[in-house]
């Protein structure tokens, strides 16, 4: 199999991807419906009472709220999409697509791509969607054009580690309800990290979970990245802690791609 | 006919944890002829054909198809086969001329020929009118078609057939019959599976009787039918006298009943 081959099947799966996000809009609408809820919801019914309760002098306002949230709601939209590849996945694993591409001539690593790319894709796309809303709701960044710059690239990164992880749990799941349900786990943890409040007030147990999972890094780089605050060595714990879930999450798909699903 | 053998198996097993699913098959399909595999659910039909086309890897086992080693250059193999699984393998997202596109481009046909076939196909399976629908609207049989015209596109020249005409009105089993019969015309070597008798007495050159993961038979249709005392000329009377139990026996009660054809 030549590198001609790799690059054109990935592209042969890549515009099957596309074009099935093309045919049903809605899927898609669906799942950036979520974040945005969920911006709507903490900052306009939460957001007055938990602002108050910020680290600012003489306590926060519902707009410092909202630029606290967004960094939060960034991660959930990027575990949103994909949620959505997982279920995109687990269709061709029990439906046979995987199993009839699996018995032609097809680079193994062509197989999963246009669902990776693709997923990239729509995450691209659903962050521009969710930025462009919270400016419009008042989100004001302090940033530079490198700070987002970083952010873009930070997210691009975890869009890239949480797919992977999500073609493996869709591949893995044997149904699509199953496949609809194990990546919710990605978006309830950045609930209970520094997310949506800070982690100072909540119990000790819980906030020492809080402080150590991966999304607290990860989350308090952009918060640093998008607000120009100096981002320090929690940068390179949220690098590390996509790199480890990317590459998991590529080992333990290529693992379950190798199974054939039994129907 | 030619003496080329397309499919040669010696000694092949496979188990599954304590279950031994294949217990030392052998056989051997000449090229340009149709083979029956012939056995109840559970006997081990369908692990042979995932074996054979890749999908799965055997304990042991010497197995060569279409002239290439499955172990060692599995590419070569799925270059020269095509496969149609027990349940269609579409994708329902996409129309039918697309899903036929897709396995066009996956076999890197150039786009003006794969045009034409695309076009000759969907003729030949009657799909031509709902060829730009989408294929969750079309019926069950229409799925079955297109699925069969996606393993043929690439004009393979080995078949794998997992039983083809499970769940088909007597109409789209004939329709089936009669596409197998044109590609043996063509030179093309089919194996086939199926729990219906009157299937391999119509179809097959040879017919090997797979029983709890043993071939227990092997011959001719006629060959079976005189291994057999009395003046029996059904294939299910061979069967019994075989394996000592009736082929409905084994067969799950919410499997299909096959509609009797006349011949």
């Amino acid at each position: 199999m030549s590198a001609t081959y790799v690059v054109r099947d990935s592209m042969t799966m890549l515009r099957r991807n596309l074009r099935h996000l093309s045919r049903y809009p809605s899927l898609a609408l669906m799942l950036i419906a979520i974040p945005i809820g969920s911006l709507l919801l903490f900052v306009y019914v939460f957001g007055g009472t938990l602002g108050a309760g910020l680290p600012v002098d003489g306590g926060g306002s519902r707009a410092d709220y909202l630029n606290y949230l967004v960094p939060g709601i960034w991660i959930m939209t990027v575990s949103s999409v994909a949620n959505g590849t997982a279920v995109a996945v687990a269709i061709d694993q029990t439906g046979g697509m995987f199993a009839r591409f699996r018995t032609m001539d097809v680079a193994r690593v062509s197989v999963l791509t246009g669902h990776v790319l693709g997923a990239v894709i729509r995450t691209v796309l659903a962050l521009s969607v969710m930025i462009v809303f919270a400016v419009l709701l008042g989100f004001r960044s302090g940033a530079s054009v490198a700070g987002w710059l970083g952010a873009a690239g930070l997210a691009l990164l975890l869009a890239f580690s949480f797919t992977w992880l999500t073609v493996a749990m869709g591949l893995a799941a044997g149904s699509i309800e199953t496949a609809s349900n194990t990546p919710l786990v990605l978006m309830v943890l950045p609930v209970v990290s520094s997310g949506f409040v800070p982690t100072e007030q909540m119990p000790a147990g819980l906030r020492h979970f809080a402080e150590h999972q991966p999304f607290t890094p990860i989350i308090e780089t952009l918060r640093a990245l998008t607000s120009g605050a100096p981002v320090g060595s929690e940068g390179w714990l949220a690098i590390g802690w996509c790199v480890v879930i990317g590459v998991a999450g590529y080992l333990w798909s290529r693992r379950e791609l190798a199974k054939v699903p039994a129907r | 006919m030619t003496t080329d053998t397309a499919i040669e198996v010696v000694g092949l097993h496979k188990a599954f944890g304590d279950h031994h699913v294949l217990d030392g098959v052998d056989l051997a399909v000449p090229a340009g002829s149709v083979y029956a595999l012939l056995g109840p659910n559970g006997a081990g039909k369908t692990t042979m054909v995932n074996i054979l086309s890749t999908l799965l890897t055997a304990d042991a086992g010497r197995l060569r198809v279409a002239g290439h080693d499955v172990r060692r250059a599995p590419s070569r193999v799925r270059a020269a086969i095509g496969v149609t699984g027990q349940f269609s393998a579409i994708d329902l997202f996409l129309t039918g001329r697309e899903n036929l596109r897709l396995m066009a481009d996956l076999a890197h046909l150039d786009r003006a020929s794969a045009a034409r076939d695309v076009a000759a196909l969907l003729d030949r399976f009657d799909l031509a009118d709902a060829a730009d629908r989408r294929t969750l609207t079309w019926s069950g049989g229409m799925q079955r078609r297109l699925d069969l015209a996606m393993t043929l596109i690439t004009r393979p020249r080995l078949i794998f057939l997992d039983e083809p005409t499970t769940g088909l009105d007597p109409r789209s089993r004939r329709e089936v019959w009669q596409v197998v019969r044109e590609q043996v015309a063509d030179g093309v070597t089919v194996l086939l599976t199926t729990q219906y008798l009157e299937e391999a007495d119509a179809l097959a050159d040879r017919v090997g009787v797979l029983d709890a993961g043993k071939l227990v038979a092997e011959g001719t249709p006629a060959e079976l039918k005189a291994q057999v005392p009395g003046d029996s000329t059904s294939l299910d009377d061979v069967f019994l006298a075989l394996t000592g139990h009736p082929a409905d026996a084994a067969v799950d009660t919410d499997a299909t009943t096959p509609e009797v054809t006349a011949r």
